[in-house]
């Protein structure tokens, strides 16, 4: 987001074009999600801003940000959810259907592919070499997230922020907890935390 | 497969359940996917858990479809699409529902106060997901190597990410990982 949102805040007053279009009908919504879909390699969402916001108009940058957010901060699949947000938006539950569908229903049938593949050929050396190589390079995409997530905390020097990061991440990454019991106690903590910070900040 | 139930529903409660309590999406869910999947349930060993992870990166779509991968190997297509709705429609439900009752209510400062204290448990979790697939991935120094090279590249540049898989799998297919 940071790299064209400097121009689009410079352009908007002046220029008209970047009012938003009519509303999409239920089958552009269809298509214009299975696009986006197919096309994001790594991850749909710098892809469905893209397309939401550059190539069709249907929402401005700031209106996609707070959609976005609201579907960050509900659990589940985030892109999932701003598919049934955003095509509801529009058309009702129908076009939420149909945008879900249009994001999850053809790269889901190439996964599916992919997995009949796998389970039949998964076992041929030379596969198995290759995915061992795609795997590395798939979990240092992973990290370089993480690390790009954590950059706003360690300029702002957040330690409360970091610290339950960390407990967090050793909860689940070494000491192999069940999710459910270190989010029963993490996302309590987290919130009671981050409302005294803001109170003493205020203060 | 457990013979006690029919797979496709121990499927569709498994990973409805999950995407309730997966904040900060699908890569957040990794480790609890990977906990279920191979401690749990031992649907699949640690290997080909990394293999699903690696093709699941490899294909277009979000992220989440990797339970599209873990339900086929449960339950062939059924399982993939039953794995695959569960973990997707009860949280898009409550993303509609609550998207409409929002917009009726804007003026809540608790929405973004609730938003801010879950970032920094969406990074750990992010983070353990990282660690448990690495752990999986890197049996070689000279896997880790590739890994480290590949979080510096996707870190400091704008190369495309399927670049970087697809170097790997060359190198991984010349032998070198």
């Amino acid at each position: 987001m940071p790299p064209d949102s400097p121009p689009a805040a410079v352009a908007a007053p002046a220029i008209p074009a970047l009012t938003v279009q009519p509303p999409p009908s239920v089958f552009a919504l269809f298509f214009a999600f299975a696009k986006m879909s197919l096309a994001g390699f790594g991850g749909v969402l710098a892809f469905a801003r893209r397309g939401i916001v550059e190539q069709h108009r249907w929402m401005t940058a700031d209106e996609f940000n707070e959609t976005f957010a609201l579907c960050h901060f509900l659990p589940g699949p985030n892109i999932v959810n701003l598919s049934v947000v955003f095509g509801s938006r529009f058309r009702g539950i129908v076009g939420g259907i149909a945008a879900f569908a249009g994001l999850v229903g053809p790269p889901m049938l190439l996964m599916t592919a992919l997995a009949a593949l796998y389970m039949r050929y998964g076992d041929i050396d030379a596969l198995r070499r290759i995915l061992a190589g795609v795997s590395c390079g798939a979990v240092g995409l992973l990290i370089s997230a993480v690390f790009k997530m954590m950059l706003p905390l360690l300029r702002r020097r957040d330690a409360a922020a970091l610290a339950v990061m960390a407990v967090v991440f050793v909860a689940i990454g070494v000491a192999r907890l069940p999710l459910q019991a270190v989010l029963l106690v993490a996302v309590p903590a987290s919130i009671a935390i981050t409302y005294v910070m803001r109170w003493r900040g205020a203060a | 497969m457990n013979g006690d139930a029919n797979p496709v529903w121990t499927l569709v409660w498994t990973f409805g359940l999950m995407s309730l309590f997966a904040v900060g999406g699908a890569n957040a869910a990794i480790p609890e996917m990977h906990r279920i999947a191979v401690d749990v349930r031992h649907w699949m060993t640690d290997r080909e858990f990394a293999d699903i992870y690696a093709i699941s990166q490899l294909s277009p779509g979000p992220n989440v479809l990797i339970v599209t991968l873990i339900g086929y190997s449960v339950a062939g297509f059924g399982g993939a699409l039953a794995a695959t709705l569960a973990m997707c429609v009860p949280t898009a439900a409550l993303a509609y529902v609550v998207s409409r009752w929002l917009t009726r209510s804007r003026q809540s400062r608790w929405p973004a106060l609730i938003q801010a204290s879950l970032v920094p448990l969406s990074i750990g979790l992010m983070g353990a997901s990282a660690l448990i697939v690495a752990q999986a991935a890197d049996r070689t120094w000279a896997a880790v190597l590739a890994t480290v090279a590949a979080a510096v590249l996707a870190a400091s540049t704008r190369l495309n990410p399927l670049w970087l898989l697809m170097v790997g799998g060359f190198l991984g297919f010349a032998g070198v990982i």
